[in-house]
């Protein structure tokens, strides 16, 4: 028999209730802004914005508002409101040699062309809390520094010029680029569809993933080719217009991981290329995922898939956080119907059980 | 100036409630085939699409369905307004279309050349929407099958020459097979691929 | 001559629509209260938000895959004159979409081009460079000057 129950509605809303309440705080207190959000908590702004695979600050600086900063469920609310919106079409492909460079380091050539430019990094900082903040100091307006004018070129161009370094990725001349928002999953899965779908990745479970690689789970042997940080046009083709407009800028940060590698029956020894991109100054999920994208081109290069971060089914099927979270939150919602079922089945096994011992148990005595 | 224009106006005056209007009415053509639905909101397609089929291709086509336009839908402004109102891209691949339209008296290619959809995946199949002459006054014929009591009788006037007969081919693929929505002026009737449809003698 | 009418149609109303899209809201309710005769139009679409897909390419410059959606507003009005304009930008400020694309159509008419530029184009693409050239310079600040240190002795 299935019983249905109602209820709860008043401690729904109260609860709700409550949660305003706990997430207003204590009212002595200003209200944050939107705009407070956006321009002192920036990277958590960023953050949402690149797993919930929608570039907009605004909306990414409510949603945590809204979630009390707790960063996964403001990518849902995220999540959920673009499914509300109609698509429009596709941005011409970003051109991140183009980008306006805000940082651009290398850990593979020192003195390259544009140079190693650190910008506003906590790299090198000592990691000391600092009191100041404590208070509302004056902050000094940044140094300024003229430029040359020279280019900031890519690294992989310059090893390009060698021959030593793999090209570009290029998908086969009639591949369409994928979309995993559109298709379900299928495996195996091609790398355009799993760039987007490290790009929208937890950043937690990619950098522990790419930090596996480089403790032996998977063969790696990792430099940090570039790793550029600023904005970029986004182009789209307006089908009424018959030509490309800019729609604005965005800021990403891309990744190009330099891999050593030996050599194989299908490639020849060569430096090879993980790849990662990412909205907003996301440094680390850059990183992690060029890493993990590198190390998930078994195929490609004839490799043994021996570590997790090889395993394409694993790794693809587990890095979205809200599919994740959906899945394992679920489990405190009411069960009672299955467990009330589970239960009777313990019941019955161990009455059964106990049935069973009984009889050994006289047997063995007897033979005793 | 003014060709240019048409492919811009014409459009739904409220974009969010007049595709739900219509989104319903064809579920509940498509629910009940063989039965009548009337498209309410006030929009003027180019020629030669019709009201109702203007209003499907309103409702039903976004930058995700690649559209199939027949030869002389094609070189009228109706590329121009599906561009502009759905942003969706049209194709010359009858296999890549998720939606195809005909005006009056258009050729049906040969059915088979649309997709089909997959064993796992049938839905990916292309739906027709084909203008018709009218209604009424053509040869009576019945339709059975799921979402019909006993029987519908309908006498749709203009249906391409070999439908009937292309329709008994789409039949056999089930549970792969198109979609058709007929439709004149401002009227349609749904034949979803569950429908049989049994000509009468005059 | 100033360069829109200069460049070709096209180029020209691309620059336009490019400058429009960086325009901040202020920017554009200022313009188009100074504008004397605002004119009567139409909406032929929108505004209305919805997405774009943003692509990247493999490696940076090899085949495109998707990175993720923006949020996008856009707007097509046309004007008294029958010009029709087309506003599109980033993010959800749909009234800024509208204003953008009236702009845009009235670009296209002889009378109200030099408003156009002078109001709203010239000074967009002034302040964007000057913010492009302070982020540079910004930037620049915190390029690394290696000093070569020279050990032992020859």
């Amino acid at each position: 028999m299935y019983v249905a129950v109602k209820g709860g509605e008043t401690a729904i809303a109260n609860a709700h209730r409550l949660l305003a309440d706990r997430r207003r705080g204590d009212r002595a207190l200003p209200s944050l802004t939107i705009g407070q959000i956006i321009e002192q908590l920036g990277l958590a702004v960023d953050r949402v914005m690149a797993e919930a695979s929608l570039y907009d600050r605004s909306l990414a600086a409510l949603a945590l508002k809204q979630a009390r900063g707790d960063m996964i469920e403001a990518i849902f609310l995220l999540r959920a409101y673009r499914t509300t919106l109609p698509r429009f079409g596709t941005s011409l492909p970003i051109e991140t040699g183009r980008m306006q460079v805000e940082r651009r380091v290398s850990a593979t050539y020192k003195d390259l062309p544009g140079g190693q430019l650190l910008g506003p990094t906590f790299d090198y900082t000592h990691r000391l809390l600092d009191p100041a903040l404590l208070d509302d100091e004056a902050v000094e307006e940044p140094a300024l520094r003229e430029t040359d004018g020279t280019p900031i070129m890519r690294v992989s161009d310059i090893l390009d010029g060698e021959g030593l370094i793999e090209p570009d990725g290029n998908m086969p001349e009639d591949h369409l680029a994928g979309d995993i928002t559109r298709e379900p999953m299928e495996f195996p899965m091609p790398r355009d569809l799993r760039l987007q779908t490290l790009a929208r990745g937890d950043e937690g479970f990619l950098l522990a993933l790419a930090y596996s690689t480089q403790r032996g789970y998977g063969r790696t042997h990792p430099f940090v080719g570039e790793i550029r940080m600023g904005l970029v046009e986004v182009e789209f083709e307006v089908p009424e217009l018959g030509f490309a407009v800019s729609l604005g800028e965005i800021r990403v940060t891309e990744c190009q991981m330099v891999n050593q590698f030996k050599g194989s029956a299908k490639a020849p020894p060569q430096f090879t290329r993980g790849y990662g991109l990412a909205f907003g100054q996301s440094e680390r999920k850059a990183m992690s995922m060029s890493l993990v994208d590198r190390a998930l081109r078994t195929d490609e290069f004839g490799e043994d898939v021996v570590a997790p971060a090889q395993d394409e089914e694993f790794v693809m099927s587990h890095c979205d956080n809200v599919q994740a979270t959906g899945f394992v939150e679920h489990l405190k919602l009411p069960h009672y119907v299955d467990f009330q079922a589970e239960l009777d089945l313990v019941r019955r096994m161990r009455a059964k059980h106990a049935a069973e011992q009984t009889p050994d148990t006289d047997q063995q005595e007897a033979a005793e | 100036m003014e060709n240019r224009n048409e492919g811009f106006t014409g459009g739904f005056p409220d974009a969010v409630y007049n595709s739900q209007t219509v989104f319903r009415t064809l579920m509940d053509c498509m629910a009940r085939p063989g039965s009548l639905g009337l498209v309410t909101p006030e929009l003027m397609p180019p020629s030669p699409l019709g009201i109702a089929a203007g209003a499907l291709m309103l409702t039903l086509c976004d930058h995700d369905t690649p559209v199939w336009l027949s030869p002389k839908l094609a070189q009228s402004n109706v590329a121009a307004w599906l561009a502009f109102h759905c942003g969706a891209p049209l194709t010359r691949e009858k296999s890549e279309a998720r939606f195809a339209f005909l005006e009056a008296g258009a050729h049906l290619p040969a059915t088979g050349l649309f997709a089909l959809g997959t064993q796992e995946y049938p839905d990916r199949s292309t739906t027709l929407v084909i203008e018709i002459e009218a209604m009424e006054g053509g040869r009576p014929l019945n339709l059975t099958g799921p979402g019909i009591r006993d029987v519908t009788p309908i006498t749709p006037r203009g249906l391409p020459a070999d439908f009937l007969h292309q329709w008994t081919d789409n039949r056999a693929l089930f549970p792969r097979g198109l979609d058709v929505v007929l439709t004149t002026g401002r009227q349609m009737i749904a034949l979803p691929r569950t429908c049989k449809i049994t000509a009468l003698e005059v | 001559m100033n360069q829109a009418l200069q460049s070709s149609p096209e180029t020209g109303r691309k620059r336009g629509m490019d400058l429009l899209s960086r325009a901040t809201r202020p920017e554009l309710e200022a313009a188009w209260q100074a504008l004397d005769d605002r004119p009567a139009h139409e909406m032929l679409r929108g505004p209305e938000t919805g997405l774009v897909m943003v692509r990247g390419r493999i490696g940076g410059g090899g085949a495109p895959f998707n990175l993720g959606e923006t949020t996008v507003s856009r707007a097509t009005v046309r004007v008294a004159d029958g010009a029709i304009g087309h506003g599109y930008r980033l993010g959800t400020d749909r009234r800024a979409a509208e204003l953008a694309a009236l702009f845009d159509a009235l670009a296209q008419s002889e009378q109200h081009q030099p408003f156009v530029e002078e109001a709203l184009l010239a000074r967009i693409e002034k302040r964007q460079a000057e913010d492009a050239m302070q982020r540079e310079n910004e930037t620049a600040a915190t390029k690394v000057d290696f000093f070569t240190m020279v050990r032992g002795e020859d």
